[in-house]
């Protein structure tokens, strides 16, 4: 049998390869510590279409992920999708006429949400709606569009 | 006919009695406060059937990365993605190979040990011996197995996740030549702390629970004879292994499912 002492270092030298392995997976791979503190805050956003939109997906400014797609819904009285972000508390001068577009990551990309920053002095408050809205462009309807137009010439 | 009616109605009922007297094993042994001493044997557990199953899941975690990477690469490089193979290979391990290999691992190292060492402690008449002496079997051998199985199946899997990321990285961005900014980049930005590790780790001790529960019991339950302990350990690899695929199946569902 082999001495407790070197039982001991080894069970030891076991359970911090085990917690270096979930620094190494915390850090390396999943990449926790960017920007999801607490202070992050909510906004709302209403489409006509957000056909590919994934809860989860990436809230950008200026290309830079600031937030995530934290719900979405319908509203059933005006047949519009309300998307819910959470942005991040560092992003916090957003004004109020700051627009919210729906884009395609490179061609065969998932979709995110890219905020388009406004001019005006008043600023976006937790809970706020965004009003100044593009939904996404659905490739079918727009090849759609054309044909029709095409057409009735 | 009646005659395979009452075999069925036995065999259930065998069933059903091995199932009862594996949760009151189960139950017993978890009940006990800790004594002094408890934590000398716990280690000695752990040595067992921890540290000397990191080499066999090292192995076998660098490998599988490996392979995965090279195989991904194939794929994807043939539409020109070939740097979301980080990705892919994290997110396959983090979620259901790293806790299902794992467990597979687990339990023919540590499981089929386990069994085979209660069983010939059974054999032997160790276990009515401590009883004799006072000495509650159940708290002295079961227990510190039980516990240790589920301390260091977590960490293994830890390991083998580590390790095989490693490992696929070593191959995709060293020798394939995949842009390590793509490969690590790529696999930040989708791989989520709860939604992807945390849920693999909670598998994993599902897992490790169900393996050294079914481990521990069959040593327990075993026929004391050299047959017996055989029929033993086999089953407890079979079962084990089965347990461990079938409830992953249904873990996946609960956790990724779409329904709600």
């Amino acid at each position: 049998m082999i001495r407790m002492r070197t039982l001991e270092i080894s069970v030891g030298a076991f359970v911090l390869a085990g917690i270096v392995g979930l620094v190494f997976l915390a850090f390396r791979v999943s990449g926790v510590g960017v920007g999801e503190t607490s202070g992050n805050y909510v906004l709302k956003a209403k489409f006509d279409d957000v056909a590919g939109l994934r809860v989860r997906s990436k809230v950008s400014l200026a290309g830079v992920t600031i937030g995530r797609v934290a719900k979405i819904g319908v509203d059933s009285e005006t047949a519009e999708a309300i998307v819910t972000m959470e942005v991040s508390g560092d992003v916090d001068n957003l004004s109020v006429d700051t627009g919210a577009r729906i884009q395609t990551e490179g061609f065969l990309g998932g979709r995110y949400i890219s905020l388009v920053p406004g001019g005006e002095d008043q600023l976006l408050a937790d809970g706020d709606t965004i009003t100044n809205t593009q939904g996404a462009l659905v490739l079918e309807n727009l090849i759609g569009d054309v044909i029709t137009k095409l057409g009735s010439k | 006919m009646l005659r395979y009616l009452r075999l069925l109605g036995q065999w259930a009922l065998d069933w059903i009695g091995a199932l009862g007297r594996a949760s009151l094993v189960w139950f017993w042994s978890l009940a006990g406060l800790p004594r002094r001493g408890d934590m000398t044997l716990l280690i000695k557990q752990i040595y067992q059937i921890g540290v000397l199953s990191v080499i066999i899941i090292v192995l076998s975690a660098f490998s599988i990365g490996a392979v995965l990477a090279l195989q991904g690469y194939t794929q994807l490089a043939r539409v020109g993605a070939q740097e979301s193979v980080g990705l892919g290979v994290a997110l396959v391990l983090l979620r259901e190979l790293g806790p299902v290999v794992t467990g597979l691992l687990f339990a023919g190292r540590a499981g089929s040990a386990v069994t085979a060492e209660i069983g010939l402690m059974k054999t032997t008449d160790q276990l009515s011996s401590m009883e004799m002496m006072g000495v509650d079997p159940l708290h002295r051998i079961v227990a510190p197995r039980l516990w240790a199985g589920m301390i260091c199946m977590p960490l293994l899997t830890l390991i083998f996740n580590a390790v095989a990321i490693w490992g696929s990285g070593l191959v995709g961005v060293g020798w394939l030549g995949v842009d390590p900014g793509g490969f690590w980049g790529g696999m930040q930005d989708g791989v989520e702390m709860w939604d992807d590790i945390g849920k693999g780790m909670l598998k994993s001790v599902v897992f490790a629970m169900v393996i050294s529960w079914i481990a521990v019991f069959q040593g327990y339950d075993s026929t004391p004879t050299a047959e017996g302990i055989s029929v033993a350990t086999t089953k407890t690899v079979v079962y084990s292994s089965v347990a461990v695929l079938a409830l992953d199946f249904i873990l996946t569902l609960v956790m990724y499912g779409e329904f709600k």
